[in-house]
C-alpha cells in the first residue's frame, strides 16, 4: 500500500504543478492579450477609476470635476452645473458609456492623449497614477444661466445658442428640458440604471439637444436670408413690395398665402411698402413675392452662403443636424414656384438648427463674415499648461459688408416695431422674430416661436437665436415675439453686462 | 497519559514539551511506563497560527488601504479576534490530539482567512454596485466559528479514528440517504440558483448534502477496500497481462458508487460526481496496488464521459466553453473569460489585494474564488496559495504513510486525495485546462457546507495523524518467568 501511496502523492503533485503551469501561461505569457481584449471591462474600469481632468465654463467656473471618493472608484465624477450644461458636458457613466464633451474628449479628459504623452511616461515612471487633461469652453456662465432659466422658468421645449459674432465662440448653448448628469455618473448602478430609465423614457426628449440636434422651420427669422439675397439682386431696403393681406400662389390651383392674422401689411390698408417695412412687420406676401421675383437659385445660393447647405457638420466633435432649404423644385426639375413663395417666409421645406440661425444673425453682425462656431476654448495639461487652443476660423464672406449694414438698420427697425417685455435701456437691439407653422394641421398646432438678434446693433457683441417649440405657454396665440424675444432680450442683457 | 503539555517551544526548539518538567529532565530518560517525550509541534502550530494571523489581518489592511476605506481599529480587533478563534482551536487539539500535525490547522487558518478576507473585498465591490446587496463575509464567519466548533466535536467524539471502521455500512447508507434527499424533496426546498441539490430550511440555512456525502463515502470505502483487501489484490482471472478483479469482491463499492454518480449526474451536480468518482478509484489503486483497476477505472470513466457528453446537454455545454472559450465571450463562456480577463490582468504580481475587479467575474465568491485572488494576489500569490494546498496535502499523505492501521492509512490517503483533487478540478476548471465543474475550492471559497465538511476532513486527518505520531507506549521490561506473566489490554492503535 505504501509505494501505492507514494505514487498517488506524485500524482497530486503532478496535477498541482500542472495548475501552476497553466497559470503561468495565462498570467505571463497570454497576460497582455487578456488585459487589452476589448471584452475585458476592467481596461474601462480603470479608465473610470483615474483622476479624470476638469471641463470648465469661461472664467475657470468648473463643469465636471472628479472628486476623490472613498470607494472603489476612487474617484467621483460631478456636474456642479447640472442639467443646466447637461446637453454639453453629457455625462460619464460606468454602465452607459460617456456622452457628450465626456465622450467627445474622453482620450484628454482620460489622460489618454497622445499629447499627455510626456505626463503618461513620468507617471508611469514615477508611479503615480494617471492624472487627465482639462477642457475649458468658450460658454459664459452667466449667458448660460440667462438662457437656461429663460428656456425652463415656463417650462419650454426650447433652444439658445449665443455667439461672439466677431470669433464664433459660443457663449451660451442651452436645451430644455434637460437633466441632471449627476445620478448617471452615480457609483450605485442601481441609482445609475434608474436615472438612465428615466432619461430615455421621458418625452419630450432630455437627451435630445435641441441646439444642434434638430432642425425646425425657422419662419420669419429665414426672411433674413431672403433678404441678404434680395439687396443683392436688384432690391434696396426701400425698394417697394407687395403689402396685401393674401396672395394666391401660382402654380399651386388656387392656394393662398397670408400674413399673421390675414392683416394687411403695416397697417397700410394692402397698398405696397417697403423691404424695410415688410422686415419690421415680418408681411408674409412681400416676402413670398420678393423670394419668387429673385428665384429658388440665388435664395439656396445665398442660404448656402450662410452655412445652409442640406449637408450635417459639427462643431467641435458634435454632430449638427442638416439645415436646409429644400429643393423648391417641382417632380420635372423646374422651379416650384409655390415652394418658392413658402421658402421666402421660411416654411415649406426650410429648417434650420438654432445653433445655424445664430449663425445667421452672428454674419449679419460681423458686417458679413461667416466665423465657424466653437465651443472648446482650450486645452490644457493637468498642471494648467495649455495644449491647444482654440483660434476663430473665418467661412467667408457671406454677404457684402454693405448688405449687411442695410440688414442691420433694417433689423433694428425690426425689434422697434416688435412687441414684448426685456428691452434693455440704452442698448439697440437688432432683430427678427419668427413665428413658424408646423405639424399635419399647422392651423391647429401651437408655432414654433423664434427670436434671432445681435447686440449692440452698431458694433454687435454677443449674436443670439432662441427657439420655443409648439408656442411655449402661450399654444396657438404665441408668437415669436411674445414668446421668444423677452428670453433673447435676457440673454443679451447678460452677455453684455458680463462683457462691460 | 501524557501529561499536560508543556510551554510552547519555538521551530528552533528542540525540546520534548511533553512535561511541564522541560528538557532538562527529558535527556535523562529514565525507564518508566510513561511514552518518552517527543516534539508534539504544538508550539510550531502556535507560532504558525499567529503567522497566518498576521498574513490575514495584513490582507484585510491592504484591502482596505485600496478600497480607500479608512484604516480602523476593528481591523486588529478582527484580525485578533481571528486568532483568538483558532487559539482556541489550537488549545484543543492540544488537549484532544497533542501529536496531531503542526502544519495542518496552520495552513487551514491561512486559506480560510485569506478567502474571508476576498469574500470581504467581494462584498466591498457588490455594495458599490448595489445598495441593498447582503454581505456573505459575515455569513461566512459565521459558518467558520460553526466549522471550528464541529472541528472540535469531531476531535472530541472520534477520539479514535478505527472507532469509524466498525460502522462503514451504516455511515455509507445515511451518506447515500442525504446524497438523494434533495432529488426527492420539492423544488421549494432544494433548489438554489437553479441546481436542485439543496436541502434548504428555508431562512435558516441551505446545505449542500454532497459535501458531506462525500466523506460518508471515502470512510466507507476506506473501511470495505481494508477489509477486502486480500482478495482484491490476489484474487482474478488473468487477461493480456493484467490481474482482473472479481467483481462480486468489489460489488458493495460499485454499486454504491453506482447510485451516487446516478443522483448527482441526474441533479447535474458533475463536480462532486468526478471528484468522487476519482477519490474512490483512487483509493481502491491504493488498497490493491494493482494498476489494473486504475485502468478499468479510467476506461469506465471515459465510457461514462462519452455516454455523458451524448445524453447530459449541461455537460456538453461546459466543454464545448473549455474547447473555445472565446466563441461566445458575452454569452455561454461569459465566466470563465472573464476569469482568464481577471487572471491575466492580475499577471504575474497581482492587482493588488482590493485595487483588482474581481467581481466581474459572476459567482467570484464561490466557484470562481481562485480567478480572484489570480487577479489580486497575481501568478505569485495563486502559487503560494497553490503550494499551501500542496503541503496540506502532502502532511496528510504523510500522516496516511505513517499511520499504524490500514484503515487509517487508507482514510488519510482518500481524505487527503479527495483535498488535492478537488483543487485540481475547480482551479483547472477555472482556468480553462479542465472543462468546468462547479466545486468550491476547500476552505477558501464562500458556503457554510463546504466550510462544514472540509472542517471534519481537517479533524479526521489530525485525529489520524495523532494516533501515527503518537509514540507508543513503552512497556517496562518484563521480568520472570512465562508462568508470572500477566495478560494485558493493548490499545487499538498499536496493533
Amino acid at each position: 500500500m505504501k509505494p501505492s501511496m507514494r505514487k498517488l502523492g506524485a500524482a497530486i503533485i503532478v496535477m498541482l504543478v500542472a495548475l501552476m503551469a497553466n497559470l503561468t501561461y495565462i498570467q505571463v505569457v497570454k497576460a497582455v492579450d487578456y488585459r487589452h481584449d476589448p471584452n475585458n471591462r476592467r481596461t474601462v474600469l480603470e479608465e473610470y477609476s483615474r483622476a479624470r481632468g476638469q471641463i470648465t465654463a469661461s472664467g475657470g467656473v468648473v463643469l465636471a470635476q472628479s472628486n476623490p471618493s472613498k470607494d472603489q472608484y476612487r474617484y467621483q465624477r460631478v456636474y456642479p452645473g447640472g442639467a443646466m450644461y447637461a446637453n454639453l458636458t453629457g455625462y460619464y457613466s460606468l454602465r452607459y458609456g460617456p456622452t457628450g464633451l465626456e465622450r467627445l474628449q474622453n482620450d484628454l479628459l482620460a489622460g489618454n492623449d497622445p499629447q499627455l504623452f510626456v505626463e503618461q511616461l513620468s507617471d508611469l515612471i514615477t508611479g503615480r497614477d494617471p492624472q487627465g487633461g482639462n477642457v475649458q469652453l468658450t460658454i459664459v456662465p452667466a449667458v448660460q444661466k440667462a438662457a437656461y432659466d429663460g428656456l425652463s422658468a415656463k417650462g419650454y421645449v426650447g433652444a439658445v445658442v449665443a455667439i461672439n459674432p466677431s470669433t464664433g465662440a459660443i457663449l451660451a448653448m442651452a436645451s430644455t428640458p434637460s437633466y441632471d448628469p449627476n445620478p448617471l455618473a452615480s457609483h450605485s448602478e442601481d441609482v445609475q440604471r434608474k436615472a438612465y430609465n428615466q432619461l430615455v423614457e421621458a418625452s419630450p426628449s432630455p437627451i435630445l439637444d435641441r441646439t444642434i440636434g434638430a432642425v425646425y422651420p425657422p419662419g420669419s427669422t429665414f426672411k433674413l436670408v431672403v433678404t441678404a439675397a434680395a439687396l443683392q439682386h436688384g432690391f434696396t431696403p426701400q425698394s417697394q413690395v407687395p403689402g396685401a393681406p393674401t396672395i394666391t400662389l401660382p402654380d399651386t390651383g388656387g392656394a393662398t398665402l397670408s400674413n399673421y392674422d390675414r392683416e394687411a401689411c403695416a397697417g397700410r390698408g394692402g397698398a405696397s411698402v417697403t423691404l424695410t417695412q415688410a422686415l419690421a412687420y415680418s408681411c408674409n406676401t412681400a416676402y413670398a413675392t420678393v423670394a419668387m421675383d429673385i428665384g429658388a437659385a440665388a435664395l439656396k445660393q445665398q442660404a448656402a452662403a450662410f452655412g445652409i447647405t442640406g449637408d450635417n457638420s459639427s462643431i467641435d466633435g458634435f454632430p449638427v443636424a442638416a439645415s436646409r432649404t429644400g429643393t423648391m423644385e417641382t417632380a420635372s426639375g423646374a422651379t416650384d414656384l409655390g415652394a418658392l413663395a413658402q421658402s421666402g417666409i421660411g416654411q415649406r421645406d426650410v429648417a434650420l438648427t438654432p445653433l445655424e440661425d445664430a449663425v445667421v444673425a452672428a454674419t449679419i453682425a460681423n458686417g458679413g463674415q461667416r466665423m465657424q462656431p466653437y465651443l472648446v476654448a482650450k486645452t490644457t495639461r493637468p498642471d494648467l499648461s495649455v495644449i491647444d487652443q482654440a483660434t476663430p476660423v473665418s467661412l467667408g464672406q457671406a454677404i457684402p459688408a454693405s448688405v449687411a449694414d442695410e440688414i442691420r438698420t433694417m433689423m433694428v427697425a425690426s425689434e422697434n416695431a416688435t412687441p414684448g417685455s426685456g428691452h434693455i435701456a440704452g442698448i439697440t437691439i437688432a432683430s427678427k422674430t419668427g413665428t413658424a407653422e408646423h405639424g399635419t394641421d399647422p392651423k391647429n398646432t401651437p408655432p414654433h416661436a423664434w427670436y434671432v438678434a445681435f447686440a449692440p446693433a452698431d458694433h454687435p457683441k454677443v449674436a443670439v437665436a432662441v427657439f420655443v417649440a409648439n408656442g411655449g405657454d402661450r399654444g396657438l396665440n404665441a408668437t415669436g415675439a411674445t414668446v421668444a424675444a423677452p428670453i433673447g432680450r435676457d440673454v443679451i442683457a447678460a452677455a453684455l453686462a458680463g462683457l462691460s | 497519559m501524557t501529561g499536560g503539555p508543556g510551554s510552547p517551544a519555538g521551530l528552533s526548539g528542540n525540546s520534548g514539551n511533553g512535561s511541564p518538567a522541560g528538557s532538562a529532565k527529558a535527556n535523562t530518560a529514565a525507564p518508566s511506563n510513561r511514552r518518552p517525550r517527543r516534539r508534539t509541534g504544538r508550539g510550531a502550530e502556535l507560532w504558525l497560527l499567529i503567522f497566518a494571523a498576521i498574513i490575514v489581518t495584513a490582507a484585510l489592511m491592504i484591502v482596505e488601504l485600496n478600497q480607500h476605506q479608512a484604516l480602523k481599529i476593528e481591523l486588529v480587533y478582527y484580525g485578533g479576534g481571528y486568532l483568538a478563534v483558532f487559539a482556541i482551536a489550537h488549545v484543543v487539539v492540544r488537549a484532544l490530539a497533542p501529536y496531531a500535525d503542526p502544519l495542518m490547522l496552520p495552513l487551514v487558518a491561512l486559506l480560510n482567512g485569506l478567502g474571508l478576507v476576498m469574500i470581504y473585498r467581494l462584498d466591498l465591490a457588490e455594495a458599490a454596485k448595489h445598495a441593498n446587496a447582503t454581505p456573505q463575509a459575515p455569513l461566512q464567519l459565521l459558518w467558520t466559528a460553526v466549522s471550528l466548533v464541529l472541528f472540535l466535536v469531531t476531535l472530541l467524539v472520534i477520539r479514535d479514528h478505527t472507532s469509524l471502521q466498525s460502522y462503514p455500512y451504516t455511515l455509507a447508507f445515511a451518506g447515500l440517504i442525504f446524497l438523494a434527499l434533495p432529488a426527492a424533496l420539492p423544488r421549494s426546498l432544494s433548489e438554489v440558483n437553479g441546481a436542485k441539490i439543496w436541502i434548504r430550511i428555508p431562512g435558516l440555512l441551505s446545505v449542500q448534502p454532497s459535501e458531506f456525502a462525500k466523506i460518508t463515502l471515502i470512510v466507507f470505502a476506506a473501511a470495505f477496500l481494508v477489509s477486502k483487501r486480500g482478495v482484491l489484490s490476489t484474487a482474478g482471472p488473468r487477461f493480456l497481462g493484467l490481474t482482473l478483479p472479481r467483481i462480486r469482491d468489489l460489488g458493495p463499492l460499485v454499486a454504491l458508487l453506482a447510485v451516487s454518480l446516478g443522483v448527482l449526474v441526474v441533479s447535474n451536480d458533475l463536480g462532486p460526481a468526478l471528484l468522487i468518482f476519482g477519490v474512490l478509484l483512487a483509493m481502491v489503486y491504493l488498497a490493491t496496488s494493482r494498476v489494473s483497476w486504475l485502468i478499468i477505472g479510467l476506461l469506465a470513466f471515459a465510457g461514462g464521459a462519452v455516454l455523458a457528453y451524448q445524453f447530459v446537454p449541461h455537460l456538453r455545454v461546459r466543454v464545448d466553453i473549455w474547447l473555445h472559450p472565446f466563441a461566445d465571450p458575452q454569452g455561454a463562456s461569459y465566466q470563465l473569460v472573464q476569469s482568464l480577463f481577471g487572471l491575466g490582468t492580475g499577471g504575474i504580481f497581482g492587482t493588488g489585494l482590493g485595487a483588482g475587479r474581481p467581481d466581474i467575474v459572476p459567482y467570484a465568491s464561490t466557484d470562481f474564488i481562485t480567478a480572484a485572488l489570480g487577479e489580486e494576489l497575481g501568478l505569485v500569490g495563486l502559487t503560494a496559495i497553490i503550494v499551501c494546498f500542496m503541503i496540506l496535502v502532502g502532511r496528510g499523505m504523510r500522516a496516511a504513510l505513517a499511520a499504524r492501521d490500514n484503515f487509517g492509512s487508507l482514510l488519510a490517503a482518500g481524505l487527503s486525495f479527495s483535498i488535492g483533487l478537488q483543487v485540481f478540478v475547480i482551479i483547472g476548471g477555472v482556468t480553462g485546462l479542465i472543462p468546468l465543474t462547479g466545486l468550491t475550492t476547500p476552505f477558501v471559497s464562500y458556503g457554510g457546507s463546504s466550510l462544514l465538511a472540509n472542517y471534519i476532513i481537517l479533524a479526521l486527518l489530525l485525529r489520524i495523524s495523532d494516533s501515527s505520531r503518537r509514540p507508543p507506549v513503552k512497556q517496562p521490561r518484563r521480568t520472570g518467568t512465562l508462568a508470572q506473566a500477566r495478560t494485558e489490554i493493548l490499545s487499538r492503535s498499536a496493533k
